[in-house]
Parts: C-alpha cells; sequence; structure tokens
C-alpha cells in the first residue's frame, strides 16, 4: 500500500532563500499526521507543492503515489486542501461554490453529498445566501465543504482553527475526528500545539526549511525534555534563595512557591525535596507538570542557527 | 481531458458575468449606443466613408466590434484580477484542470460576452438603422476572432497583473488606445500616410475592417488578408497564453 504522501528529497528556493532544505517524509494512509513548525519554517510552502499551488525542481512529491507533476490529475484528485487564508468567491452562494467546485473534479451529480456535507459542517440553513453574507467561521466551513466536495482520500488543513471561536473549534476538532474515523488521512498544520497534541498520531516538526523530528506523539513527548516542579514551602523565614545545586533549575520564587524546571532523567525530585528540606523547608504541596508539545516543540526548535 | 471539468468553469465565468448583467452587459451597450447617437450626429456628411454608405451605417459595425474587444478583454482579465486579489483563484488551482482547459474556459467565457454585448447594440442599432448583410458568414467569422484575440488578450493580462492598477495601465494604455484607432469611427484610407501605415500594424482594425465587409461587401482591406493575420495573431496570443499557463507564470509560484 502507498503513502498518502511521500516527500523525497525535496528543495524550494526563492532567490537566495532556501526554504525547504531536502525534506523527505512520509504520511501514511489514515493516519492524523500534525505538521507543525513556527512562523516562516516552511510549512505552507511544503503543503503548497503537494497542492499543486507552487512548483519546486528538485526532489519528489506523490500523493497516494501519483506524481503531483507528472501525474497531477490524478495526485489532486486524491487530495483535498484546505488553505489557510479565508478566501471565498463573493459573487455565488454556498451551494453554488459547492457545485461549482464539485464540477471542477468531473462530478456531475454530487448534490446529496453536497448536502451531507452542508448538514454536517452546521451550513445547511446558510445554502442558498450568499458567501458574503457568512460570519468568518462559516466561511472556512465552506473551504473545509470545498476541500471535501470530491471525496478526497487525504484531507490537508493549513491552520483550519485560525480565527475561530472555541465552540466552533470544538465542533470542527469533531468534524475532522470523524473523517478520520470514516478512514480518511488527515494532516494537520496548527499553530495551536494542544490542538495537535489532542488530535494527531504523528508529528513532524519543520524548522528553517529541514525537519527536525518526525515521530509519533508519545514518543516525541517522551524525548527526556524536562518537567516543571512547582512547590509550596513553610519556612521559618522567607526563602531569600534557593540552595546552590537548584539555582539553575530555578525558573520561580515567588514568597513560599518555587517552580523549577528539572530534567526528565538526570534531575530527582526527591533530590530537590532533601535540598530544600536541609535548608530548613518544610514541603506543604508538590506539583509536577509533564512536558507537553509545545515543550518539545520549543526545545527543538530553540537555539538552531537561523 | 474531462469535459465536465472545463464545462464548469465555463459555466462558473459566465454565471459570474450573468450575476451583474447591469455592469456586464446593459451598461456597456448603452454606453456604446451613446457613442453611436452623439458621434453619429456629430461626424455625419463630414467623415468620408465607403461609397455609398451612410456614416451612421458605417459607424455601427464598428462601434459594435469596439463594444464586442473591449468586453471580451474585460471578462477575463476582471475575473482573473479579481479571484487573484480576493484568493479565491486558489479553488480553481487546487481541482485536476489543465492549463489548456483553463485557458479554453476563460477565453470562451469572454467571448461569449463580448459577442453578447456586441448582438445587444448590433440589436438596439438595427432597430433604427438599416444595415446590409453583405456576407454573414464572414461576418460570424470577423465576430468571432475579433472576440476571441481581445478575450486572450484579457487572460494574458488577468495572469500578469498582480494588481488592479496594473490591469487598468493595460486596458487603459493597451487596449482602449487599440479599439479607438482601428479605425471605429473613420475609414483609414483617409488618414495621413504615417498613420495609415500604424493602423495597419493594429490587429483590431483587421477586426472591424473584416467585420464592415462582412456588412456592406466592401471595405479598407482584403477580407482574408485580415482573416489570416487575426488567426495569426490568435495563434500567437494562445500559444504565449498556453505557455504562461503551463509554466504556473505568476499563478503557481
Amino acid at each position: 500500500m502507498s503513502d498518502a504522501i511521500t516527500v523525497s528529497r525535496l528543495h524550494k528556493r526563492y532567490g537566495p532563500v532556501h526554504a525547504l532544505k531536502g525534506v523527505d517524509l512520509a504520511v501514511r494512509q489514515g493516519e492524523f499526521f500534525g505538521l507543525l513548525g513556527p512562523n516562516g519554517a516552511g510549512k505552507s510552502t511544503l503543503i503548497n507543492i503537494v497542492a499543486g499551488l507552487t512548483r519546486f525542481r528538485d526532489g519528489a512529491v506523490r500523493v497516494l503515489g501519483h506524481d503531483v507533476v507528472r501525474d497531477y490529475r490524478r495526485a489532486r484528485r486524491h487530495l483535498g486542501v484546505v488553505p489557510q487564508e479565508v478566501v471565498f468567491d463573493p459573487f455565488f452562494t454556498v451551494r453554488e461554490v459547492l457545485r461549482i467546485q464539485s464540477g471542477y473534479f468531473g462530478l456531475r451529480r454530487n448534490d446529496a453529498w453536497i448536502e451531507e456535507l452542508l448538514a454536517a459542517l452546521h451550513l445547511a440553513d446558510k445554502a442558498d445566501a450568499n458567501m458574503r453574507e457568512l460570519s468568518g467561521g462559516m466561511k472556512r466551513r465552506v473551504m473545509i465543504a470545498q476541500a471535501l466536495v470530491h471525496k478526497p482520500g487525504v484531507v490537508v488543513l493549513d491552520e483550519p482553527t485560525a480565527g475561530v471561536d472555541v465552540e466552533q473549534r470544538k465542533s470542527l476538532w469533531a468534524f475532522i475526528r470523524r473523517l478520520h474515523a470514516e478512514g480518511n488521512t488527515i494532516v494537520l498544520t496548527t499553530h495551536y500545539l494542544e490542538e495537535a497534541e489532542a488530535l494527531c498520531e504523528r508529528i513532524a516538526i519543520i524548522d528553517r526549511g529541514e525537519l527536525v523530528a518526525l515521530d509519533t506523539k508519545q514518543r516525541l513527548l517522551a524525548r527526556g525534555i524536562g518537567r516543571t516542579l512547582r512547590l509550596t514551602l513553610t519556612t521559618e523565614h522567607p526563602l531569600g534563595a534557593v540552595p546552590a545545586p537548584l539555582a539553575s533549575k530555578l525558573r520561580g520564587l515567588n514568597g513560599n512557591r518555587i517552580e523549577l524546571q528539572l530534567e526528565k532523567d538526570s534531575d530527582s525530585i526527591i533530590a530537590v525535596l532533601d535540598a530544600l528540606r536541609s535548608q530548613g523547608a518544610a514541603i506543604v504541596d508538590v506539583e509536577i507538570e509533564e512536558a507537553d508539545l509545545e515543550d518539545v516543540f520549543v526545545e527543538l526548535t530553540r537555539g538552531r542557527p537561523r | 481531458m474531462k469535459p465536465y471539468g472545463l464545462y464548469t468553469l465555463f459555466y462558473k465565468e459566465v454565471l459570474r458575468f450573468c450575476k451583474v448583467l447591469l455592469q456586464t452587459l446593459f451598461a456597456p451597450i448603452v454606453t456604446t449606443l451613446l457613442y453611436l447617437l452623439v458621434f453619429g450626429q456629430a461626424l455625419s456628411g463630414r467623415v468620408d466613408v465607403f461609397p455609398g454608405v451612410s456614416y451612421i451605417e458605417f459607424l455601427v459595425p464598428g462601434l459594435v466590434m469596439m463594444a464586442v474587444i473591449q468586453n471580451a478583454f474585460a471578462n477575463g482579465s476582471s475575473s482573473l484580477i479579481q479571484s487573484r486579489i480576493s484568493g479565491n483563484l486558489v479553488f480553481i488551482l487546487l481541482a485536476p484542470l489543465s492549463h489548456f482547459e483553463f485557458f479554453i474556459a476563460f477565453a470562451a467565457a469572454a467571448v461569449l460576452r463580448g459577442l453578447l454585448v456586441g448582438l445587444g447594440v448590433y440589436l438596439v442599432a438595427t432597430a433604427f438603422i438599416d444595415l446590409p448583410l453583405a456576407h454573414p458568414g464572414m461576418l460570424l467569422l470577423f465576430a468571432l476572432l475579433g472576440a476571441a484575440v481581445p478575450a486572450v488578450l484579457g487572460v494574458v493580462a488577468g495572469i500578469w497583473a498582480l494588481k488592479f492598477d496594473q490591469l487598468a495601465g493595460f486596458q487603459n494604455f493597451v487596449i482602449v488606445p487599440l479599439s479607438f484607432l482601428s479605425g471605429v469611427f473613420y475609414s483609414i484610407q483617409g488618414l495621413p500616410d504615417f498613420w495609415y501605415r500604424l493602423s495597419h500594424l493594429n490587429p483590431f482594425f483587421y477586426a472591424i475592417d473584416g467585420f464592415r465587409y462582412g456588412f456592406f461587401g466592401t471595405g479598407d482591406t482584403d477580407p482574408w488578408v485580415s482573416l489570416g493575420i487575426m488567426a495569426g495573431f490568435m495563434l500567437l496570443l494562445s500559444s504565449v497564453t498556453l505557455l504562461m499557463l503551463k509554466t504556473g507564470y505568476r499563478l503557481r509560484d
């Protein structure tokens, strides 16, 4: 079985800027894949190349085994892309937009699926409204419907929840989860790392045109990044400073509350508690926060040469 | 080639201009009829045209073709620039449409709009002015080519222009002068030698002259020469446009 998306030794240059530096990655069929990276990392360039919106010279990109250049028709038929920017055609109604998009893919009678999409995305009562009359969130849902109107097996969502309120974001998540449960491959780029952590099975992190990580979410989270230890103490006198061995780990000291950043493998919580007790501190409360995807992301993308 | 994808893009382009008929069809018809009224009254008897043909009769085919040219150009170019600026062009670029289908759909819709505006002007004008129909076949051929050349130019301009300002420049400094200086209001036979020769470099001159030949059976140039030049120009423009689309020039970065 071929991968949903295969990217091999992909380079993209914009004049002197080397936007993608030999990216290799494969998205497996049926998986929920996250593509993360800071602004300008190359995520959108990569997605635009997969979608055929951006040209490239070096490397190869395939969608379900179809080359996006040589066999672009088949590649595009299997791919649905929700662009990052909210864009719409002000001349048409929602239903017209979906029928037209459907027709571009050669689908003549697709009304049943269009109605299903309208219902699933809570757009049924706006089906005959002009696109201009819709709110930003509704326009974004129409864009999702446009991406799905030809029933692609691979769906790429480029920042689908940017600027969407919490309620609508949850509703979109539920819809995207449903798409995935129905067997679609989902590729998600997002700035909301908790979104990627909640949804994605595997995650690629791209930074300055290079792939810096590609692993399952669990393995990424277990990459030995630190954890945060928050302690509430009682002391005879207010704690002016932490014991010397803990100074480098101190992240915050506020009266009797102290926050330390510990290395997961090398730092022992017991040793920290002992060091504080040796200074006469009594521990009242202990709170441990394990590394989340944001910590992993920051760790992997910080300090790399710009 | 999947004809339904091509048909849908063509249909979408036609539907787009049908949604704003007042602007895309009726307004240019009224404007052209105003030209007919003003220039017909002001210049009647002052400009020498074909023997046996009154100035107002001479003027109608020229104005019809000018309306065809300007509106065929406007359709593709404005649709493309609006889609580019508002960003919705991406939905066409994401579809499995070939550069050839893209070209045909945009050009054909622009030809249709140009011809509809021309037909509107013709029908209203002929309600008041009797026009002969010497060579209907030639007339239709020149109407089609006269719409197709600016339609393709409109696609070129729409692809090339990155902002409205650039498109307005293309329209005001290329299309309008070429269409006004193409013999709409006069026969080039009466022009000084320099302007007479210069007119022969203007493709729209051949469209208008050939179109008039269809009505009156006479023109400033041999209609077959005009036809050949128009066809050659169309071929050249189409090749350039297809190359632009195939390479993704200014559409796929």
